[in-house]
């Protein structure tokens, strides 16, 4: 498998064998992060948009195998605020890394950007429209609960109308004979584009309106943040918000296996009681996002 | 066709546009720019047509369309044909239909793209030709019939 020099924009851009690959590359740095093979590379982390929590776990991937990083976190202090083109900062920024990360607030600028870029680039979230490490750290983290990402139950908990990352994992998982459980208030039902795309595999979907109507046949339960701003009315939400937090009272009768996923930030959606239970993975989950952008990174440069 | 075509009369070189569905006659002289036109334009419209019941013709002398205007047409009226004329002479026919793939002639309806805000060329594939849906290559949003403006 060579993916020495392949953008990611879009999760569809890879094969199922190609982000399998990817998974299997990111639990060899899960048994060892600490791989100098990226040294003398340089890693370009081009944030128009300020996100800590991604940029962050970038550049922990980069400085683990020994890459150096270069680039910014806003982009108030770049060039763009001059009113230079995305297209030339990319083709200038070119010239001075090895492969580009970039993050944008609009749709479709990865896309650009890859088009004028004259080395790989890897998108870490345009808009609302893509983001798919976040998938492939989803995928990885699954994978690794439950030891396989064939024939499981999964429930999307919360807004399932505008979270990207719901989108992208459901597209996903359709390769893998899942089992959807869709939990969410009657206005921020998963789209129907999405629901298509299940159906063209031949799989099966339910919808469900509370989380403990589902919880217990489940594998994995991945829940998204409900937010006020999604209602038009806000007596809608006042009336649907609490039936989307998952409490630790819930989990009494909940399979062995299962566990709960979340993409973060979590604000009140996720109980702290529940952080010490078993199920609770959302943290481990994050720590997974810096070895499947190890892994990324990695093949990417052609250095796996 | 013959003697029916000469209901509008013939010109020496340029473009027949036949075919168009007549609801759509006035649309198509707009979007094709050829209220400015400074050539001799000849059109009909509700003529007896066997494939579309009414249709609509126009011919315009020294007019050749581009590929841009072409596609623009392909989305408007999809049954037209297109006839280029030499020294009165049939030269080529065309049945334009809708393409699979339309670049730099439709905006993309999504504000947030960036198709809207950099100097990008728009990239459509065309998901539906019946009822028209262009998904942008770049957001992947997708324009129907009702969000269409053209560039
Ligand atoms: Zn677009």
């Amino acid at each position: 498998m060579n993916l020495k020099n392949r953008n990611l924009i879009s999760i569809s851009d890879y094969s199922k064998e190609e982000y399998m690959h990817i998974l299997k590359l990111a639990a060899e740095f899960e048994r060892q992060p600490v791989q100098n093979i990226a040294e003398g590379k340089v890693v370009a982390t081009l944030f128009f948009e300020p996100s800590t929590r991604t940029r962050l776990s970038f550049e922990s991937a980069a400085c683990r195998m020994g890459a150096k990083v270069i680039g910014f976190s806003d982009a108030s202090n770049s060039s763009t605020a001059k009113g230079e083109s995305l297209a030339d900062t990319i083709r200038t920024v070119s010239c001075y890394a090895d492969i580009i990360v970039m993050r944008h607030p609009l749709e479709g600028a990865a896309r650009v950007a890859s088009e004028v870029a004259t080395v790989p680039v890897i998108n870490a979230g345009d808009g609302a429209n893509q983001h798919p490490t976040q998938c492939m750290l989803d995928l990885y983290s699954i994978l690794t609960t439950q030891g396989t990402l064939d024939n499981l139950d999964i429930a999307l908990v919360g807004d399932l109308k505008y979270g990207r990352t719901v989108h992208s994992l459901v597209e996903a998982m359709c390769n893998f004979n899942t089992t959807f459980h869709l939990i969410s208030p009657e206005s921020l039902k998963l789209p129907s584009i999405v629901k298509m795309h299940i159906k063209k595999h031949n799989l099966k979907y339910y919808q469900y309106s509370e989380i403990p109507e589902a919880i217990n046949k489940v594998d994995i339960l991945y829940v998204t943040r409900v937010q006020r701003e999604r209602f038009l009315d806000i007596q809608d939400y006042e009336k649907v918000k609490n039936s989307y937090v998952l409490d630790r009272s819930m989990l009494t009768n909940v399979k062995s296996n299962m566990k709960i996923l979340h993409p973060l930030p979590r604000v009140n959606e996720i109980a702290t009681n529940v952080d010490s239970t078993e199920q609770a993975y959302y943290f481990q989950q994050a720590q997974n996002g810096v070895y499947v952008r190890q892994a990324l990174i990695a093949a990417i440069l052609g250095l796996k | 066709m013959g003697k029916k075509e000469l209901v509008v009369s013939a010109i020496k070189n340029g473009t027949v546009i036949d075919h168009i569905p007549a609801d759509k006659l006035f649309q198509v002289v707009r979007t094709l720019g050829l209220t400015d036109c400074n050539t001799q334009v000849l059109m009909a419209n509700n003529l007896d047509s066997t494939k579309l019941g009414k249709k609509g013709i126009i011919k315009c002398q020294d007019v050749y369309l581009s590929q841009n205007e072409i596609n623009k047409l392909a989305l408007v009226a999809p049954s037209a044909t297109l006839i280029t004329i030499h020294e009165y002479e049939i030269t080529e026919k065309i049945n334009i239909g809708i393409p699979s793939h339309i670049e730099g002639t439709v905006k993309c309806y999504n504000p947030k793209c960036i198709t809207n805000v950099e100097n990008v060329i728009p990239k459509f594939d065309v998901i539906d030709k019946d009822d028209l849906k262009l998904q942008c290559c770049y957001c992947q949003k997708v324009t129907k019939k009702d969000t269409l403006t053209f560039l």
